[in-house]
This record gives C-alpha cells, structure tokens and sequence, in this order.
C-alpha cells in the first residue's frame, strides 16, 4: 500500500478550455448560459452607445464656422463652437499681446508637475518647495503685472482654463496647511482649541459650497470695515481655501488617527517635545497614509472650482457658457452638448490623472512597504 | 482620572509631551480663544456699523409679510399673497423633494453598477467600472447644465412635443403624464389594499414562525403578490373600477390638466442621481470586497445556497461598511442639490439667495436662514451615523 | 487499509487541475475508505489546500474524476450541494460569521440547508459546544473569544451538519503554540470516534498518533504515501527526507 513516486509528473498545458484565449473569454465572458446573456445585453448596449456617439462626435461633426448657422439641427456635435472660443477657453479675457505670460505659467506649471511626478528628477525636493512657495508668488506677479514693466491686468480679464487652475491651486495649496493645523486643533488636548477646531470643521462641513461662495460674495463686504474692499477674486479664494480646510482637516485626522499610539507614546518617552514629535514622527507617517484621501479631496476641489461661474467668475465651464448664451451661438442642444462635451473632457483629464496618479503612489508606497519587510 | 485632580508631581511627569508645565498649556489655550473672540468682536463690530451705515432693517420680522412672488413649483398651497416663511418653506420642501428623489435613483443606480463592478463577467465589470470613471471625474455643475441645458431645454416645444401613446407628453418645458382622478368607491380598493398588506406582513410573520419551529421556508414574496394583486383586481371590479385618468391636453401654448414636472427638478434628479450613483457604486464595491472571502468559502462549504449566502453572510457583512459612507454620500447630495439655484430649480438657495433676499435686501438673516437649514440637515444625518454605528458596531474582544 | 474495510467516501482518479496556465495538481490518484484518517503535509504551495479543496468543491478540477460517497463532483449543482452538506471543512482562519453569535453560527446550515427546526438546532449545537468544551460562550460573538476557541467553535459548525467526512486546512497553523493543543485534542477525539478525515497539517506528533495514512505532496503531485511509522522512520523519496529533516530539526 505504500506509494513512491517513480518520476516528476510532468506540467502539463492547461487543456484548451481552460487555457488562452478561448480558455479566458469562457471564464470571463461565457462562463454560464445567464453569463452569456449578459455579455450580449452588454455589448448591444455598448453598440447603442458608441455607434450614434461616434458618428455625432465624429463623422457628423461640424469642425469650421463662425456662427451657429454653421451647425444645423440634426448635424452631429458643433466643435466650430469650441475652436471659435478656443482662446478664451484658454486664456479667458486677457490681453492679447500679454497671452505669453499665461504661457510661462502654464509651462512652468506643467514642467514642475511632470518633475515632481517623475521619483528619480534630481533636487525633486526643491521643486516641491519652488511649486508651493516661489511658484505662486511668481505666478502672481506674472498673471497681475503691475510691476518690473509688466502692464497691469485686472481679475475681470481672467478666465478659462487658466482661472479654473488659480482657483484650483490656490484653494488646494491654502487648505492644506490651514487643515493640518485644524486637524491638529481637533486632536489638541487642550479642551478649547478641541471644541473650536471642531465647531470650525463641522460648520464648513455642513453647508453646500455655493451658498459659501454666495456668502463671500453678498456678505463678506459687511464684515470689513467702510471703505475696505477685496477684489471678488480674492473674496472667492478666501472662501474656497477655508471651506476646503475643512475638508482638508478631516482627511489629516484620519492620517493621525491610524497612527498606534504606541509611536506618540515612544515618541514621548524619548523626550520629544509637541512639535518635533508632530513634525519628525507622527506627520510623515500620517501624511503617507492620507494620500489616497488627500487626493481624492483635491479632485473633489478641483471639480467645485465650477462652481464659481455662479457668482459670475468665468472659469473654464464659465467661459463655455458665456460662449452659449452668445447671440451668434444660439441654437440647438448640440451646440450646448458640445461646448459641455468639450469641458467635460478637459476637467475629466485633470481628474482622472490625478486619480490615476494617487493609484501609482498608492502602489508605490505598498511595494515599499513591502521591500522593508523583507529586509528585516 | 486620579492623576487629573490633586498631585501636580504626578501630572508634571506623566506630562512630557508639552514639555514642561500646564501653565504653557493654558497659556496657548487663552492666547488661541483670545484671538478668536477679538477678531469675532471686531466683525460684529464692523457688520453693526456697516448695517447702521446702510440703513439696512435688522430681524426676522420679514417672514411674517407678504412675498409677492410666485414660485415654479409648490408642493404646499403657496401664491404670492403668501408670507415669506411660507415661501422658505416651499423651496425647503422643493430642496427635501429633490434631494429625496436623487437619493432613491442613486442609490439603485449605485448598487446596481457597484455590484456590477465585481461581476465576474468581464465586459460588464468594464462597462460599470467606465461608468464611474466618467461621472465621478466630471464636475457636477457641469452634468446638471448639460442634461437641462443641452438635453431638457433642447426638447421640441409643446405644439411639437414627444409623446408617448398619446398620454405622455415630452416638451421643453416639461413632462406631462396622466394624473389619477378617484372616484367614488375607491375607499373600497383602498380598504382592499390595507388589507391585502396587513395579510401580507401577517404571512410573514407566520412564516419566521414556522420555519423556526419546522425548518420549511415558505415563498412568502410570491404569495403575497398574488394576494394583494388578487385582492386590489377582486375589490376594483367590485366597485366597478372607480378610477379614472385626466390625461393632459394641449391648451395654448401647453399641456394642461394630468401630473406635470419642470425641466428643472428633472435636469436635477438626473445629474445628482447619475453623478452621486457613481459614488455610491464605489461604497458599494468597497463594502462588499470588504467581506472576506473566507465567509463565502466557509458558507459555501457549509452547502448554503447563493442566495441564502447573499442574504445571510455578505449583506449583513457588507452593509456594516457601506452604511456610514453611504450616509455621508447622502449628505454631500443634499448639499450639492444646492447648485439647483444655478438652473432656476426654487430650491433653498435659488428662493432665499434670489427673490428673497433682493426684496428684503437683509443678506446676513436669508444667509442664516440657508445655512442653518443645511447645517440641521447635516446635523440630522450625523445623528443617525453616529446611533447606527454604536448599534452596528461588531463586538470585538 | 483495503477494500474489505468498505466501500470508499472518497475516490480521486487521474485529477489534473490548472489556475490559467498554471498546472497546480498533477495526476492526483487517492482513495479514502470509511474511518479513515489521512494527513497531508508538503511544502507551502504544493498544493495541499487546493487538493481538499476539490472535494467540496470550493475549486474545480478540469480532469479525472471525484467520486465522494458515490456522487461524482460534477457540474452539477444538486451534486455539488449534496455533496457540501455532507463533507465538513474548517479552514486555518476560522472563517467564522463575525456578525452571529457562536450559537448563532452554528444553528444557520442545519437550520437552512437541512431545514431544521430552529429548537432542534439549537440543541444540537449546545451538544457540540458541550464536546468541543466551550458551551458557556454560546451567546458571546466571535470576536470575544481567543483563537483556540475560535477554532473549535468552527469544528462544532461542521459537525452540526453531521457530516460524513471532515477536512482540515492546517487548522491549527494560525494558533498560539498554546492553544494548538486544545484544537488538536477535539481532532482525536473525532478521530477516535470513526469519522473519516483528511487533515493538512504540519503537526508531526498528530500525523503518527492519529494517521492511517501520511501522504507528502510537493510541486502539484503525490510523491510519498505511507502508513505514519515507515513515512516516518524509513521515507524512501529523498524529496520527503529533505522536507522532513527540515521540519523535524528544530
Ligand atoms: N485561486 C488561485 N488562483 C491562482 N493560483 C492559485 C490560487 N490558489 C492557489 N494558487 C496557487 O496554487 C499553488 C498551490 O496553492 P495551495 O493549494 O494553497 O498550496 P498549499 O496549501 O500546499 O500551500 C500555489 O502556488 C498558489 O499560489
Ligand atoms: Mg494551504
């Protein structure tokens, strides 16, 4: 009864309906009769979409004009709109000859965004730091003027894409301190900053944007003194980067709250004070842990920015709408669908890269977890 | 707790942490409170004198008058005799209306493409998964103009509506459908139906019953169907089908007469339903990932059937994690249908931050008012987190 | 171990199994009598889980034949639920319902697969929990209790099902060396009871006391089969050797 094994058993292939192509559409696609069902009510759905989309983005689209009698009812999607507004979807109402200033920007926003991005850029720290200090400062100085020569221009020429990104970027690079300081405000021991931080948080975080915004726009000259004013813009992104802290705050605390106590506790018990524990312990644990989140917020951010148009700033989807309710472009839903279609692509590229980009960390710092193990 | 009340020595050591001594502690907490109440003070301060200055009246007093405005949509008796706290009341109820709607479909809609995700049908598990990655990306102010913009306001006018089977009227200024007309003897199919439900819940408690103490289930879903259709088929030929339809009829320049919805409340419920599903199926995915595959293993080997592991293993698991997200989703959906100022749906913020407020001309109360409704609200739906997770919350050792 | 001792609960012939490309279980041929108590050790990956596994089902093979108590496993839904209600399996993590009380968890499968009644149920699972020596948590959830018990609690949701067969996936490989003991303990008392089980374990001592049989398996194949004092004492493949002097030495 008893049994040796006389050889190695050979590996044998995977017969062939398990195995290959036809082995995976089987498993995926037509494993059981309700399976195959499903895979053919799916992909006449896909065929009912795609197929008029397609040609309504496509081979029906109207691409040259200068007006909406260039795309007729019953054409497909009218991107004569979107080219004639092109440059205001950009540039929004800025000067002509001063365009090249919002180019530099944008350059030098999209180069320090593919260095930081990139793990192995040389000096990626100093980037980081030039992005979130000097950045601003010159993209201040170059968007305004005023100064060294540069002719003045006043907010109400900014617009489009590039208004969209200002109010993105300020709003994300002005929550995140001011929320890692709540966040921390919430977790103090000391019971009066606790109750203040939270009050702070959970009131921003109970009401709709918009009526913030409307409040920053109809209110917030009634809290300063006669004769005190802020530019609209500046009232906005006031409004925006406090509303986001709180949002902000919340995603740190998530970040403070998975860190075991067992690291303040050896952190105290070394003698760290407050502020050296927070700043060489507990934050870059935590902040590492928040990625996902903070991410996910900034997105979330960056999709409000919309929200702006209604109090009358025109961002990219402003702009747009601006460009609809002209007389020359009054027409047909299409017309609507495509200027719609168009920003929605434009925002969606934005979003979805970040996204994807919060995955690529996520994984990254996993396998790093990973390679810490196995060399322990 | 000891350590709190009497011995400094011992709260000193204990205490490293603010390095030396609670004087500093309390100093910070002066300093902070000290701030906040001056530049507070300081505001007030400039909000009085601001107001003074402009002449600008002060209190709630303006509720009780007349507003003299009409709204598009009243769920309660309103016209513009009516006060202004009846107006604020209607486009609360138009908000609750909104947000109420957007959160059934989103919520069918999420589970439907969440479980979809995970369907280890491929092509579909793609589709759901497009699905999110386009609406959840997109902003919402963008989907809402597009659906009344581009799709609702683009509808023939009413001489051209669609329509279908001559009851159902599609148009640019809204749908119009048959309205039910009850006539006498409808009290009987009413009677019926309470009954036939009072049947149905009764069946199903003798059901529990008697699987308990037998093990044989009983198709307790099927037969009460049967039984309440029956029932409501048996009682309406009785009273010889006291129930009639006005069906909407082109008078002018629209349809009159029958149920009707604005463009507005429709364009809304569609871009919150499509846009928070795409949220929810993210929740929904999560939650149900969240429960370990060695439950279904376990149930499985076990011989339980799908659908009793379903019910009995993964939705009682899985519900535990979706419930708190879901939630705050739902929140962040009644927060959001405020944009519906941006296309004219009388929601809180269009009436109050529109007509309201230029009439009245007294900004800080109409703001007070929108953000203590949206805070109640959120106030509210924290309360049921915060209760339901204490009940839900698995015991651990 | 031959025919006379009866018909056999378990038939495995010629199985070949494959995860995609991947061949996991080569010409597996294995036969179980009534009663009998076989152990299956083998290096981590060699496909041991994957193996028992199949007899329930929980993964299906792509060739040759499982005949469990008659039933081949086939597609065949009816057979595989006739089948699961009858083999018992208790798995390394427990996999108990962290949502039901112990009573709970061990009242559900009879209740609804067997249907039957709820009072009935809850008896027999008070007499399982009895035999397991855990009686009093009854009405405590999973989480309250420590691992050991954890684990017997999962034996007794077998057994409630009065299962022909057990099968065991190194079921005591996520224990506190000093709860082993408690868990393996239940085991023999099972096996001194005649149930017919299949154990993969790395539990040298359970192996030579409790085993009929000892089966080493590395790489997807059976490479040593024996009754526990000649697999232990004179193992003839030098694969078994290396993997036994390994686990032995320390
Ligand atoms: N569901 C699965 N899909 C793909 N490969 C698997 C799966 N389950 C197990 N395997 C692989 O099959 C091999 C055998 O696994 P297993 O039976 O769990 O080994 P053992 O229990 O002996 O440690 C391993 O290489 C494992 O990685
Ligand atoms: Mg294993």
């Amino acid at each position: 009864m008893a049994f040796v094994a006389s050889r190695p058993e050979p590996t044998l292939p995977a017969p062939v309906a398990a195995a290959g192509v036809l082995g995976w559409l089987r498993q995926n696609l037509f494993s059981s009769p309700i399976n195959t069902l499903v895979t053919i009510i799916v992909l006449y759905a896909i065929y009912r979409i795609v197929d008029p989309l397609i040609s309504w983005a496509f081979i029906n689209a109207v691409w040259t004009g200068t007006s909406a009698d260039a795309c007729p009812d019953g054409h497909g999607a009218c991107w004569a709109f979107v080219r004639a507004r092109f440059r205001q979807i950009v540039y929004g109402d800025y000067p002509l000859d001063q365009l090249w200033r919002i180019n530099v920007l944008y350059a030098i926003f999209a180069g320090g965004l593919v260095a930081l991005m990139y793990p192995r850029t040389p000096g990626r720290k100093w980037v980081g730091l030039f992005m979130l200090t000097g950045f601003p400062v010159v993209a201040f100085l170059l968007l305004v003027g005023g100064v060294f020569g540069l002719r003045f221009v006043g907010t109400n020429n900014w617009g489009g894409l590039m208004l969209t990104l200002v109010v993105a970027v300020t709003a994300i690079v002005g929550s995140i301190p001011l929320g890692l300081i709540l966040a921390l405000g919430r977790r103090s021991e000391m019971k009066a900053i606790r109750s203040v931080s939270t009050a702070f948080i959970e009131l921003w975080r109970g009401v709709p944007l918009i009526a913030v915004l409307f409040m920053a726009s109809a209110l917030f000259p009634l809290f300063t003194p006669e004769g005190v004013n802020f530019d609209k813009l500046v009232r906005t992104l006031l409004a925006f980067a406090i509303f986001s802290s709180a949002f902000m705050a919340e995603v740190f605390r998530g970040g403070l709250q998975a860190i075991p106590r067992g690291q303040y506790e050896a952190a105290k018990s070394l003698g760290i004070g407050y502020w050296k524990m927070m700043g060489y312990v507990i934050l870059p644990q935590a902040i590492r842990h928040v990625i996902p989140a903070l991410v996910n917020t900034c997105i979330g951010i960056f999709k409000e920015t919309t929200l702006v148009l209604v109090i009358g700033l025109t961002d990219l989807l402003g702009v747009i709408q601006l460009g609809l309710s002209d007389t020359d472009w009054i027409g047909g839903g299409h017309i609507y669908a495509s200027g719609y279609l168009f920003a929605g692509l434009a925002f969606w590229a934005f979003t979805f890269g970040m996204s994807r980009y919060s995955i690529h960390l996520e994984r990254h710092s996993v396998s790093g977890k990973n390679q810490a193990l196995q060399t322990l | 707790m000891a350590v709190e009340t009497t011995d400094d020595r011992v709260r000193n050591t204990s205490f490293v942490f603010w390095s030396s001594s609670k004087y500093r502690t309390k100093f910070y907490e002066v300093l902070v409170l000290g701030l906040l109440f001056a530049s507070l003070y300081w505001i007030i301060n400039n909000v009085v004198t601001n107001l003074n200055r402009l002449g600008i009246r002060t209190g709630f007093g303006f509720l009780k008058q007349e507003a003299g405005f009409d709204i598009g949509q009243t769920l309660v008796t309103y016209n513009e005799a009516s006060s202004y706290g009846s107006a604020v009341l209607v486009a609360l109820l138009n908000t609750v209306l909104m947000s109420l709607l957007a959160i059934v479909f989103a919520t069918i809609i999420g589970f439907v493409v969440g479980v979809s995700r995970l369907s280890s049908n491929w092509l579909l598990s793609r589709a759901a998964t497009a699905y999110v990655e386009i609406f959840r990306n997109m902003p919402l102010l963008l989907q809402i103009f597009f659906w009344y913009f581009a799709v609702l306001r683009a509808l023939p006018v009413p001489r051209q509506s669609i329509a279908f089977f001559d009851t159902i009227y599609i148009n640019n200024r809204g749908i119009y459908a048959p309205s039910p007309v009850f006539e006498p003897g409808f009290g009987i199919v009413i009677a019926a139906l309470v009954m036939a439900l009072g049947v149905a819940i009764a069946l199903r408690r003798w059901a529990r019953v008697r699987q308990s103490r037998t093990g044989q289930p009983f198709p307790v879903l099927v037969t009460s169907l049967i039984i309440i259709i029956g029932l409501l088929l048996v009682s309406a030929a009785v009273a010889g089908f006291p129930l009639s339809w006005q069906v909407p009829a082109l008078k002018g320049f629209n349809y009159t007469g029958g149920f009707s919805v604005i463009p507005e409340l429709v364009a809304m419920v569609v871009a919150l339903s499509i846009y928070h599903a795409s949220f929810v199926a993210e929740i929904v995915r999560g939650g149900v990932l969240s429960v370990r595959r060695g439950q279904v293993e376990a149930a499985r080997a076990m011989g339980l059937r799908p659908g009793q592991i379903m019910r009995e293993v993964i939705v009682p698991q899985a519900l535990r994690v979706i419930i708190p997200p879901l939630s705050n989703q739902y929140l962040n959906l009644a927060k959001s249908s405020a944009l519906a100022a941006a296309i004219a749906y009388p929601d809180l913020m269009h009436v109050l931050g529109g007509a309201v407020l230029a009439q009245t001309g007294q900004p800080i109360e109409v703001m007070t008012i929108v953000m203590g409704t949206y805070l109640a609200i959120s106030l509210l739906i924290a309360l049921f987190m915060n209760w339901y997770n204490r009940r839900s919350s698995l015991v651990e050792r | 171990m031959n025919e006379a001792q009866g018909a056999a609960m378990i038939e495995i012939r010629d199985v070949h199994k494959w995860f995609g490309d991947f061949h996991v279980l080569k010409n597996i041929n294995l036969t179980v009598a009534k009663g009998e108590r076989i152990v299956i050790c083998g290096p981590s990956g060699s496909g041991k889980s994957t193996l028992i596994r199949c007899i329930n089902r929980l993964e299906a093979h792509q060739q040759g034949n499982i005949i469990v108590d008659g039933i081949e496993l086939t597609d065949n839904l009816k057979q595989i639920d006739a089948i699961r209600s009858e083999v018992g399996m208790v798995f390394q993590d427990f996999n108990l319902f962290p949502h039901l009380t112990v009573l709970e968890n061990l009242v559900l499968a009879p209740h609804l697969v067997r249907r039957m009644p709820r009072a009935e149920a809850e008896e027999i699972a008070m007499n399982y929990l009895g035999r397991v020596r855990i009686p009093d948590q009854a009405n405590k959830y999973p989480g309250q209790l420590s691992g050991g018990q954890q684990q017997r609690v999962a034996i007794a949701r077998s057994l409630c099902m009065s299962p022909k067969i057990m099968l065991f996936d190194e079921v005591t490989s996520a224990l506190d060396p000093e709860m082993v003991k408690e868990v393996l303990d239940v085991m023999i008392g099972l096996a001194d009871e005649g149930m017919t089980m299949l154990v993969v374990t790395h539990e040298m001592g359970f192996a030579r006391t409790v085993a009929n049989r000892v089966i080493f398996m590395d790489l997807g194949q059976i490479i040593e089969e024996n009754e526990p004092r000649a697999f232990f004492e004179a193992p003839q493949h030098e694969r078994t050797r290396n993997f036994l002097e390994q686990i032995l030495s320390h």
